[in-house]
């Protein structure tokens, strides 16, 4: 019982996110008569929260060195308006823009990393001069026009559902979408395999671990909750292409921090600057690549934006810095580096998310929302540091 | 002194934290003009004691009493415990780098009416303090521009601006070179004799508390082991020696403190030619001065000096330039010049620096055992940039067995190590990086004799392994003990070079001086 606890009281902001979460979307879902849980609205839930999303996850690799990137919002202006220029006013093929946007991405990312990582100039200093640049550049660009409309092939990246090529199914009214009930089933089932997994490997090393009967229920919850979405996201058109690209960057995202040396280096970065560079951590590349690729993802979401506004405007992006931040610190990202997880960075951003489409559902003003989120992040940052507090006066 | 009366006494004092039990009926009674060491391995009990003295942990929070002068105290917080005249002075100096040292000294206590501050009271307040502890400097002068010698000065002249009757330092010499830490014991022994101001000191150098303590109680596991009355008769040895205390610390002697280390010694494995390094912060100014220095396969070679010689800079600047502007210099192993101008470099050249601030460069200590590990080798373990987690296990394991580390699992954050443990995890770090030269900056700083002992003990396995090893320390019995040849540092500049083992202190010392 005593392991149960120490895990608990180690993992507790991992698990408080994840409930949290679950409550809200019950608390939801019988506030709004179960409309929540629709399967349109769960696909407009990923829709417009996915650009975000896919911020959380490069902002989370900031946060991780104790840092922030606060130009992100503005680069998905600029990219968003370089999209409208090539797209729109040139007609030019829509695959070679988008390729041409993420080139310009990892440009932008690398003159931001360079002052950071080579000048020492404090990322703080160098992402607010990006965010005056880049919003500045894109009004330039777009000479205070929206641009629109972007061509089919573009609009596909937001708008589009992955294809069935089984054809459907239908059980009584219902008509399931095959091949998304699959991937759901295939995900579920690689899961299950990966717990077990991990259970043994902890078992070998006398690792602590939960006990039997709460990891089955644990991953048995999991599944279940898994499996659900599944069906309700099958009944309606199958899995939109956006979840697909936002799986793919999460997994993706969480084995490199998760699993690789690149990965580690940038933990340790932020754990203890001064010693990994003196294990032989190349900070200054790590912190590079960091924005770099912090500045690649703003492009991702960028076109995932602007395909689904179906038009580029100057506004595009703004605040959205600060929507991405909030879901890391949210999920559970010390604000001293070093401790946060991309999977914690989501849940973060889904939970802030929800929170956004049940109150609009339920019919609060933006205005609230707005104080609500805030109060939110304030809470889930204090709630961290007293924890934190508390378990080091106990060591 | 007959007739002392108790200034204060600790009767019973117990703690519990969850699970431990840190202090079991612990009694402590420190007379009126004393000087008290307090002495114990890591882990002892020693700082919580401490704590429960100065208010750390609020009266209520342990069972027993405290007296101050006979009157019973119950101090909830610093401020109380310091207002009734008991002080502490931590190991990690708690002054803003960047006020002077009068603002320093007054900080909370501001020699201010009307909340405007009186600058020249100020400045006179603080010369006379700094007066009492021989502190020869412009109040105006920011601390940071201090060495830690004065820094620990103005800490010391800060207790006395706050009336203090009991001085508590906690390892104050652990950062000082030989000279301050003299002249600190000298003023503590002034303040005792003119000022009538006890001090419980709370130390690792047993020779200092042999040459100063009028008495030493010894924790051990939590307990009161004995407290010892040491008699100072002029002209005669004091009645106490390092062998007894090390006695009652660790409940056994340990009868060859320097482990014997038999092993043959190579050729030249690692050589530094004509190494010249200019100060960053100060780009005129050369740091190191045209050393020479070569070490042999299987041999241990200290590196003697005062603290600002110039050992950590010759170390970090050799150890991929990760100190000093302007280097210039060859460095060469088995023979022939290497690059190893960078960090990553170094590593791979086989080359290894263990630095002297274990918490601060040492380690990672948010992070645990096994991350700690592997941080400097990680490709040993990995394919394709993927780490392969179960061997990862298997290396970290493996180093907590050969070093015996004790730790509960190698998940455990390194920063609740004890500091000796925490040193093996930065051994472990290093050996796993397959290093040919090992470069140990104050490898056993902080550390309980228990655990020194261990430590030596591993280099002693290392050398004998064909590894070339340079040892500072700042403790020269561990110097000699454990050198096979010393190489004496002084302004950037090697002087002497000196046999190991049958050299004696006071020759280092000349060399030293002489320069």
């Amino acid at each position: 019982m005593s392991g149960l606890i120490a895990i608990l009281k180690k993992n507790v902001r991992q698990y408080m996110m994840v409930i949290a979460l679950a409550v809200a979307m019950v608390a939801f879902g019988i506030l709004t008569d179960g409309i929540f849980f629709r399967p349109v609205n769960l696909t407009n839930l990923v829709l417009q929260n996915s650009y975000v999303l896919i911020l959380a996850v490069g902002m989370l690799l900031c946060t991780l060195t104790g840092n922030v990137d606060l130009s992100v919002g503005s680069i998905v202006c600029f990219i968003g308006a370089l999209c409208g220029v090539m797209m729109v006013d040139l007609q030019w093929n829509p695959y070679v823009a988008m390729l041409l946007a993420l080139l310009v991405g990892a440009l932008i990312g690398m003159w931001q990393g360079f002052w950071i990582a080579f000048v020492n100039v404090p990322p703080f200093i160098a992402t607010l001069a990006g965010m005056l640049v880049f919003r500045g550049l894109g009004q330039v660009i777009m000479k205070g026009q929206t641009k629109a409309p972007f061509p089919k092939e573009f609009q596909l990246i937001s708008s589009g559902y992955i294809p069935d090529p089984f054809g459907g199914l239908s059980i009584g009214a219902l008509h399931f979408h095959v091949f998304t009930l699959l991937i759901g089933l295939l995900i579920v089932a690689l899961i299950i395999f990966g717990e077990i997994q991990k259970r043994k490997k902890q078992k070998k090393y006398d690792f602590d671990m939960l006990p039997a009967g709460i990891w089955l229920a644990k991953v048995v919850f999991i599944a279940t909750v898994l499996v659900a979405f599944t069906v309700v996201f099958a009944v309606y058109k199958g899995f939109p292409n956006i979840l697909i690209l936002l799986g793919i960057l999460v997994i993706g995202y969480q084995f490199v921090a998760s699993k690789t040396i690149q990965g580690r280096h940038i933990y340790a970065l932020g754990g203890n600057r001064k010693a990994a560079e003196l294990s032989g951590v190349k900070v200054k590349w790590v912190m590079f690549w960091i924005y770099t690729n912090m500045a690649i993802l703003a492009a991702v979401a960028a076109m995932v934006f602007t395909a689904r506004l179906n038009s580029a405007t100057p506004k595009a992006g703004q605040n959205f810095e600060m929507d991405a931040i909030a879901a890391c610190y949210v999920g559970g990202s010390a604000v001293s580096g070093g401790v946060g997880s991309i999977i914690g960075a989501v849940v973060g951003g889904l939970f802030i998310g929800v929170l956004n489409n049940g109150m609009s559902i339920i019919g609060i003003s933006t205005d609230w929302q707005q104080a609500i989120k805030g109060f939110v992040l304030l809470a889930a940052v204090a709630f961290d540091l007293y924890s934190k507090s508390r378990s080091s006066k106990i060591a | 002194m007959p007739n002392q009366s108790i200034l204060l006494s600790m009767k019973h004092i117990t703690k519990t934290f969850p699970g431990v039990k840190a202090l079991d009926d612990v009694s402590l009674d420190v007379k009126e003009r004393e000087i008290h060491a307090l002495v114990g391995e890591n882990g002892a009990g020693k700082s919580t004691l401490m704590k429960v003295l100065s208010g750390v942990y609020p009266y209520g929070t342990y069972d027993g009493d405290i007296f101050l002068e006979g009157k019973r105290c119950a101090f909830s917080n610093i401020k109380q415990s310091e207002q009734a005249g008991i002080v502490i002075i931590h190991q990690e100096l708690a002054l803003s780098p960047y006020l002077s040292i009068a603002e320093n000294m007054f900080i909370g206590d501001e020699r201010a009416r009307f909340n405007i501050i009186n600058w020249d009271k100020t400045r006179e307040d603080a010369l006379k303090y700094m007066e009492r502890v021989g502190l020869h400097e412009n109040p105006n002068t920011p601390v940071n521009k201090l060495g830690v010698g004065k820094q620990q000065m103005v800490e010391i002249a800060k207790a006395l601006a706050k009336n203090a009757k009991l001085l508590i330092l906690d390892e104050p010499t652990s950062a000082l070179n030989e000279k301050d830490s003299e002249h600190l014991l000298e003023i503590l022994k002034e303040l005792r004799d003119t000022s009538d101001i006890s001090s419980v000191l709370i130390s690792h150098k047993l020779n200092e508390v042999a040459s100063v303590a009028d008495s030493v109680t010894i924790l051990r596991d939590g307990r009161t082991i004995e407290t010892l009355e040491v008699k100072r008769i002029p002209g005669e040895n004091a009645s106490i020696s390092e062998d007894r205390i090390i006695k009652g610390m660790v409940g056994r002697e340990i009868t060859e403190m320097f482990p014997k280390r038999s092993n043959p010694i190579g050729d030249v494995l690692f050589e530094v030619q004509e190494w010249t390094v200019y100060n960053p912060d100060n780009p005129e100014k050369k740091k190191l001065d045209d050393v020479n220095i070569k070490v042999r396969a299987g041999e241990v070679v200290g590196l003697a000096g005062l603290v600002g010689a110039g050992r950590t800079e010759l170390a970090m600047s050799v150890f991929g330039r990760a100190y000093g502007d302007a280097i210039s210099g060859h460095t060469l192993i088995d023979g022939e010049e290497v690059d190893i101008s960078t960090i990553p470099k170094a590593i791979s050249h086989g080359v290894a620096y263990v630095p002297e601030d274990r918490k601060e460069l040492g380690l990672v200590l948010i992070q645990n055992v096994k991350e700690n590990t592997t941080i400097a080798k990680l490709r040993k373990i990995a394919k394709l940039s993927v780490i392969n987690e179960h061997e990862e296990n298997v290396v970290a394991e493996d180093f907590c067995k050969r070093l015996n580390t004790k730790t509960p699992t190698i998940l455990q954050t390194t920063g609740n190590l004890s500091g000796g443990n925490q040193q093996k995890v930065v051994l472990s770090k290093w050996l796993f990086s397959d290093p040919r030269v090992l470069i140990l900056d104050e490898p056993t700083r902080g550390i309980d004799v228990g655990a020194k002992h261990e430590i030596y003990t591993i280099i002693n396995s290392l050398a004998a392994q064909g590894m070339a090893c340079i040892l500072i320390s700042s403790e020269m019995p561990e110097i000699i003990g454990m050198s096979d040849r010393i190489y004496v540092m002084s302004e950037g500049r090697i002087t002497a070079e000196l046999p190991g083992r049958t050299t004696t202190q006071e020759e280092i010392m000349r060399n030293i001086l002489n320069n």
